[in-house]
């Protein structure tokens, strides 16, 4: 009779812990997902090479690359445009599902040296937006990217910038999907987007 | 001047191989030496190259030289704490025996100043300067905007 009661308080202990375990599992993981959902919805509204304001409303449906960057930067930028491109032209097809867009972090300096130009010399597809500098500061806080401008008296015009370099995907409903960390090769953007049509 | 011209006629006139084409100096080998198209002269342009050290001594290389550019200096690109910046370089080892490659995403050549803009095809000589082996002059080719390196049969890429 004694070892009864023990069994009985030893199953209402287990089935406390497993209550208490999956009230601890379940509820942080409800509050991270909805947090994701609504926090990271990242947004823009920019002009492009044309003066029109281009926002990330426009693009539901899409899924959107979002580069930041600057044109001046010989070596970072160009090496994850140039991968931007090869997904755009391997894409086929599917390509008209996914827009990728370069957003200047140095965006009075690009409208000077032109950034269609820019742009297109990479891919006809990607879409280059400079907008004011608050307007920038707002888009890359969305994003939870960093960027600053570095003075640098080794580089043109005095001052270089230094940023986040990874390319980032947003799903065709605005949420934030992913980061692809920079020199992630072509195949895998490639293989990625794929698996999500 | 006869010959300054034929042998600006063939520099500029070089076929698309050259980036293939190795150069020695003392112990040290360079070869693949590359550069990007630009778009426009108003941005840099970057150098490309791999260096060999067959030899015991340490050496480092110290500076650049081209006429294609009023600015040349080195840089390295660092990630770190998911930042890249760009900063530049003093001078990158080029340790005894070791094979370095400054190389998208690593240090690099910034060209700032370019006389014209770099169009794919084209190739300008560049002199490196080394701290031991001294300098040396290489022909640099102008790949594609998109390219990664030469197409080189024995290129390591």
């Amino acid at each position: 009779m004694r070892l009864r009661s023990l069994q009985i308080i030893l199953w209402i202990a287990a089935t406390a812990a497993v209550v208490a375990f999956s009230a601890m599992r379940w509820w942080p993981a409800t509050d991270d997902s909805a947090a994701a959902a609504s926090a990271f919805n990242p947004a823009f509204a920019l002009a492009d090479s044309q003066g029109s304001i281009r926002t990330a409303a426009e693009f539901r449906g899409k899924f959107l690359l979002v580069f930041f960057g600057f044109t001046s930067c010989p070596d970072v930028c160009p090496t994850t445009l140039a991968e931007v491109a090869q997904v755009m032209d391997d894409l086929g097809s599917d390509a008209e599902s996914v827009q990728p867009i370069f957003i200047s972090i140095d965006p009075e300096r690009d409208r000077r040296l032109g950034l269609a130009d820019y742009t297109k010399a990479f891919h006809p597809m990607i879409l280059g937006l400079a907008g004011s500098e608050a307007e920038t500061q707002s888009a890359a806080a969305s994003f939870k990217i960093f960027y600053e401008r570095e003075a640098d008296t080794s580089s043109p015009n005095g001052y270089t910038m230094a940023h986040s370099p990874g390319l980032y995907l947003i799903g065709p409903d605005g949420a934030w999907l992913r980061q692809f960390t920079y020199g992630t090769p072509a195949a895998d953007i490639l293989s990625d987007l794929q698996s999500r049509f | 001047m006869k010959h300054f011209l034929l042998a600006a006629a063939l520099i500029l006139s070089a076929p698309a191989v050259m980036a293939c084409e190795t150069v020695t100096i003392g112990d040290l080998t360079i070869e693949h030496a590359w550069s990007k198209a630009t778009i426009g002269a108003g941005r840099p342009g970057v150098f490309y190259v791999e260096i060999t050290n067959a030899g015991s001594v340490d050496d480092a290389l110290i500076g650049i030289a081209t006429p294609a550019a009023a600015m040349p200096m080195l840089h390295e690109t660092v990630v770190k704490d998911g930042i890249a910046s760009m900063p530049h370089a003093m001078s990158i080892p080029i340790p005894a025996g070791q094979n370095v490659q400054l190389s998208p995403g690593g240090y690099h050549g910034m060209l700032m100043g370019l006389t014209t803009a770099l169009k794919e095809g084209d190739s300008f000589p560049i002199t490196l300067s080394f701290e031991k082996a001294g300098e040396v002059t290489v022909n640099v080719d102008v790949l594609s905007l998109r390219a990664e390196g030469p197409d080189c049969a024995d290129a390591g890429q």
